[in-house]
């Protein structure tokens, strides 16, 4: 099990860290669509434009957008991971024990 | 599918973020009885993995590109109430440190991919559960269905929200057409890599495969 969630941790960082690098920089579907009939025209920069992380740069600096992406695959699951492990049951069974229940 | 800050009106992004937090305070509730000291940890894998994919923007048109929603994929891993919030916490994470998104727009953009995707991601695999639960093929075409109704259907969030108060006056169908028509490209984007994801947990891990809760095992090696 701990293999199991180690490795799929590895793969997000990989993928964030390395493959984004990779990702297309074209605007996505709902961008090009707004772009192309005049309502992003009333899109309003967001507030934290400025701030260092904006748009998966580092100090505006897209060479490290796989540090950006690090550091949101582990501020999501410190935020996730926190959140649901405080929501968990604590029943006190092992957490086997539950494995085919419903 | 991040929306900016003002493409909707004030009262609008308003009545959404009312809507996204009745729903994510819903899934909040009910999320509970999903989470356990097994299924907790991958639910925050589960959230991190989202937000990488969502980086991965894959070309679907020259000079258009998409990404994924991921409402599906973790509806099928975790469950549709913890799955909501996996979504939502991408989103969020996204709009308040990567300035991807904006900040009231973030009540329409959870209605759209943490709540509309996942919710209609997971009913459709669950109407497929049968085809699912029959083989990897099986389980890798529902994956594939249900990703692409999710996009298609969280982007049609984005057009009912335009209708009721978007700025620039654009028609109902001509942004229906073109929104909906991108995003069934984009769909099958988002159906492939949570085909391949899915399947890949089930291979490894099938206990840890929400939509395969109840099947007894053996049935998951068939090839």
């Amino acid at each position: 099990m701990k293999r199991f969630f180690l490795g799929f941790a590895v793969v997000s960082l990989v993928l964030a860290g390395v493959v984004s690098y990779f990702a297309d920089s074209d605007p996505d579907g709902l961008d090009h669509v707004t772009e192309q009939q005049g309502i992003a025209e009333h899109a309003q920069d967001h507030p934290l434009a400025g701030w260092p992380l904006a748009d998966y740069a580092v100090g505006g600096d897209d060479r490290f957008t796989g540090l950006a992406g690090v550091i949101g695959v582990v501020l999501t699951l410190a935020v996730a991971g926190g959140l649901f492990w405080l929501l968990r049951k604590r029943s006190g069974v092992r957490s086997d024990t539950n494995s085919d229940v419903r | 599918m991040h929306m900016s800050d003002g493409l909707l009106n004030a009262p609008t992004s308003l009545l959404f973020v009312a809507v996204a937090v009745v729903g994510v305070g819903v899934a909040l509730a009910k999320a509970r009885g999903d989470l356990d000291d097994r299924t907790a940890p991958m639910a925050g894998l589960v959230a991190a993995f989202v937000f990488a994919t969502q980086m991965l923007n894959f070309p679907v048109l020259p000079g258009v590109s998409g990404h994924l929603l991921g409402g599906a994929l973790a509806a099928i891993l975790v469950g549709p109430w913890v799955g909501a919030l996996c979504v939502t916490i991408v989103l969020v994470v996204q709009s308040l440190f990567f300035a991807d998104g904006g900040v009231t727009a973030l009540g329409a953009n959870v209605t759209n991919m943490a709540l509309i995707g996942t919710a209609i991601g997971y009913l459709t695999a669950v109407a497929l559960r049968r085809l699912a639960t029959r083989n990897k093929g099986g389980l890798a075409a529902v994956a594939f269905v249900s990703a692409l109704v999710n996009t298609v259907l969280a982007s049609f969030g984005f057009v009912l929200e335009y209708a009721i108060g978007g700025q620039g006056g654009v028609a109902f169908g001509t942004v229906a057409a073109a929104v909906l028509g991108v995003h069934v490209l984009i769909g099958i984007g988002e159906g492939v890599i949570t085909a391949v994801t899915v399947t890949a947990v089930a291979t490894a891990r099938p206990d840890l495969v929400y939509l395969l809760r109840g099947v007894p095992q053996k049935l998951e090696l068939k090839a």
